[in-house]
């Protein structure tokens, strides 16, 4: 890895650029085959067993371990060149270097990741053959061709990513089309291949095209079971959120190790273009995430009912928990950067009210229904549901609150946006008044189908959320769009002054980072847990001693242990990149 | 002008918030989610603080004087002492014998099992559909009338007469029995559901759900697979509630 890092310095050549991709190419190919003699000659050597322990060590633990980290770097890999590349496509666009530049930025980060990404799958696919034998041989019975397929997608990526990375001095100017074609075949390869390892998990939560006796009857109906799609998307929308969070963390340590302002300037705008991508992504994410919550309801209602009301629920205050925190992580973040935005003084009025909606809203959304009390306290409230906060513990209240939530953040951009600008066209007036009554009716809505919901049943108030997600949309929507004319050729009040922003800012970035970090890993225990007692839900059990569902404080444990090694690893990863960049300053 | 009272204005909010919490909401919040409530509102009040570079100045500024030593006297002696004494007064709070018995977690709604035992049968919980909900309004009625029927010959004692949990015998329970207006109860779960919890009561819960101490008896002991059906149609016509259903065409397409 330490020479292929050396070799990032100089970018310039068609040669060295098809030298990189090939040191890319023959690196992937020996770590496939190292895998593959490593996992042939376990299987071999091992005594032939239904499950193994990892050493004396829980074979769920190691496996869970590896493949969330292998996941973790996995999401950032692929979700970085999906705004990299729209990032290059703005600097094409507008003709300005600096988008560029943080493009590549970007991208530097990509080429050290793929490296962990790789090591860690690998190791993955070897604990697999060895600790789970007899499941991966079933399932290697059921999905060889995607397998197959799948190897063919990573060296597929491996080829185009690399060659995007080292080709990108070269393919400039006349020849920068190219490159963009490059970025955008990185991306398709890249979904690719998230989609085919989807299969195998989203089959073991929902299995389909299998008969009674456990054999395929349709390999087609197995991939596209009833998870597959929704975890598609969740996963893509979350791997571009995950990505920023984590490019805007390497844009606050570079700002906070900055010795020049130049430094600072390019690092806090890299930082609030990363914290920008993570929050755009995020907000969607929601959605995306009730889709599959809905269809894990649909396959089973045990499934669903294990995940939401049952053994898992009180994880989801957690998950309440960490979103209401990125909620005011982000706004907090956009207000200290109105400090170094001349003319945002203005807007400083609007954060009382904002502050007290989005701490009520982060109040209902983390209110838990059933709810921890004492015998005196239980027998005052008449059970343990109280009469007037139960309200809040139910989706009715939560869904208007996060759609509060999500509305003031939105505001708060907005308004960031406009900090400096003072709109120069005639009907300005009349433009704002719309963008405010848009906000007010989008509020409006959400409110008033939030409360009409507890007086309807289940069924209909699923609807609803439709109708709120729909307004705030539409309000967003038509903000923007009238935005964009209203600050057409707006008055400037000053230049905003990149690099002057308190370094308390920063921690908000890594704060933002790390919640989506501990969130990944947490829902993707519940994913993965409310399967319970089965490998494939319903289908082939799983007869291993730690076939039982876990206490939440040991699950918890293990999931900030991942964090913590993730961020371990994602140090490395940004200490090479500056190093890289340090390096590069000195040979220039 | 306020900037300099900036500190003292967030504590007084502090405080507020605090008293507003513990005495105007009835019956009192449980101190976990006071706990929660005022982590959150305490979080608001110094992210807002620090949100502004000038505020957040003005708002360290006391803190400031005193632990540099410029503050009077009495009021470096006042925060010195009073800090130890809060933290002690927060430790004994916290390990001081109490009476209260130890709280016991339980899970609102159980899974259910995905097939479970009645009347001697296996029944799959996934496709069961209650045979009684028929299109034809007259004969739905008739049901529905001998569910009420079945109703307040068994239920009523615990489920109440406005189906609202508090039954005669309601307070001797814990946990109390469920309240099919609340609607966080029967209006969220399929009618299957309710029928496996009703067929299997207490008895029947799953050890996911531990610890239960559920009084619910096994009614497939004491009706028949019909009188619970009816039943469970008059519980949602009587609360007003429509049981959850799904999309029919959707799932069968995937199916």
């Amino acid at each position: 890895m330490e020479a292929h890092l050396t070799d990032t310095i100089t970018l310039a050549s068609t040669p060295q650029a098809l030298k990189g991709t090939y040191k890319g190419v023959v690196k992937i190919s020996l770590m496939l085959a190292a895998t593959y003699l490593v996992a042939q000659g376990l299987s071999h050597y091992l005594p032939a067993a239904d499950y193994r322990q990892f050493f004396g060590f829980s074979n769920r633990i190691a496996v869970w371990i590896v493949a969330e980290l292998h996941l973790m770097f996995a999401a950032f890999v692929l979700g970085v060149p999906i705004f990299a590349v729209i990032t290059e496509f703005v600097g094409k666009a507008t003709g300005e270097k600096r988008y560029d530049d943080l493009a590549k930025e970007f991208t530097k980060l990509l080429a050290m990741a793929y490296t962990l990404t790789a090591v860690l799958g690998c190791v993955l696919l070897v604990l697999f053959v060895a600790l789970y034998p007899k499941f991966m041989g079933y399932m290697t019975k059921l999905f060889k061709p995607t397998w197959l397929l799948y190897i063919v997608l990573i060296f597929g990526e491996v080829v185009i990513a690399y060659f995007y990375w080292y080709s990108w001095d070269l393919l400039q100017g006349a020849r920068k089309k190219w490159h963009l074609l490059l970025g955008v075949l990185v991306n398709l390869w890249g979904t690719a291949l998230l989609f085919v390892a989807d299969i195998w998990v989203t089959f073991m939560m929902s299995p389909a095209g299998i008969d009674d006796a456990g054999n395929l009857t349709s390999l087609w109906a197995a991939i596209n079971n009833h998870t597959w799609m929704p975890i598609n998307i969740h996963r893509l929308l979350a791997n571009v959120a995950f990505g920023g969070a984590i490019a805007a963390a390497y844009a606050a340590v570079r700002f906070l190790n900055a010795k020049t302002d130049e430094e600072r300037a390019r690092f806090d705008w890299m930082g609030y273009v990363g914290s920008f991508i993570a929050i755009a992504a995020f907000i969607p994410l929601p959605f995306a995430g009730y889709w599959l919550g809905r269809e894990i309801y649909q396959f089973s209602e045990q499934m669903g009912v294990s995940m939401m009301g049952g053994s898992f629920a009180w994880l989801w205050i957690l998950q309440a928990m960490l979103i209401g925190g990125l909620f005011l992580a982000s706004n907090f973040y956009l207000w200290l950067g109105m400090g170094r935005i001349p003319g945002a003084e203005r807007y400083v009025k609007f954060q009382i009210p904002m502050m007290i909606l989005l701490t009520i809203g982060f109040i209902v959304w983390a209110t838990p229904r059933s709810i921890i009390a004492s015998g005196a306290e239980m027998s005052a409230m008449g059970g343990s549901h109280h009469p007037f906060l139960g309200l809040f513990g139910v989706m009715a209240a939560k869904n208007t609150a996060v759609n509060l939530m999500i509305l003031t953040t939105f505001f708060s951009f907005m308004l960031y946006r406009r900090g400096n600008r003072v709109p120069a066209v005639p009907w300005a007036a009349t433009g704002k008044i719309v963008q405010a009554l848009a906000i007010a009716a989008a509020a409006g809505v959400v409110l008033g189908y939030g409360i009409y919901s507890y007086s309807v049943p289940s069924n209909i108030r699923i609807g609803f959320s439709v109708y709120q997600v729909g307004a705030v949309l539409a309000a967003m929507a038509v903000f923007v769009a009238i935005d964009i004319p209203l600050l057409r050729g707006a008055q400037e009040i000053g230049a905003i002054r990149w690099g002057q922003i308190p370094a308390r800012a920063q921690y908000a970035l890594f704060f933002l980072a790390i919640s989506f970090t501990w969130l990944m890993g947490l829902m993707g225990y519940i994913r993965s847990g409310i399967r319970q007692y089965w490998h494939i839900y319903g289908r082939v059990m799983d007869e291993s001693a730690n076939a039982y569902t876990m206490m939440h404080g040991h699950a918890t444990i293990i999931v900030s242990c991942i964090t913590v090694i993730f961020f371990l690893l994602v140090s490395v990863v940004f200490w090479m990149a500056s190093r890289n960049e340090d390096g590069e300053g000195e040979a220039k | 002008m306020m900037a300099r009272y900036t500190l003292y204005l967030a504590v007084a909010l502090w405080l507020a918030i605090l008293a507003g919490l513990k005495y105007l909401i009835h019956p009192p919040m449980p101190a976990s989610v006071l706990m929660i409530y005022m982590t959150l509102s305490t979080l608001g009040i110094l992210l807002f603080v620090a949100a502004d570079e000038a505020r957040f100045q003005a708002f360290l500024a006391p803190l400031k004087s005193v632990f540099e030593g410029r503050a009077p006297l009495a009021a470096q002696v006042l925060v010195l002492a009073g800090i130890p004494l809060l933290l002690g007064w927060g430790a004994w709070l916290r390990t001081a014998p109490t009476w209260d018995a130890p709280f016991e977690p339980r899970v609102v709604h159980p899974e259910p099992p995905s097939s479970f035992s009645l009347h001697g049968r296996r029944i799959e919980t996934a496709n069961l559909k209650n045979p009684l909900r028929l299109p034809d309004p007259v004969q739905l009625e008739k049901y529905t009338q001998e569910g009420k029927t079945i109703y307040y010959q068994n239920c009523f004692f615990c489920h109440g007469d406005a189906l609202a949990g508090d039954g005669h015998f309601a307070n001797a329970f814990s946990p109390i029995p469920a309240n099919f207006r609340d609607v966080g109860t029967i209006s969220m779960l399929q009618e299957s559901f309710v029928f496996w919890r009703v067929a299997t009561g207490g008895p029947g819960l799953p050890k996911g759900a531990t610890p239960w101490l559920s009084a619910m008896p096994v009614w497939q002991n004491l009706l028949t697979e019909e009188e619970i059906w009816k039943a469970i149609l008059y519980i949602y016509a009587g609360s007003g509630s429509t049981p959850r259903t799904w999309d029919e065409e959707a799932g069968h397409e995937k199916h």
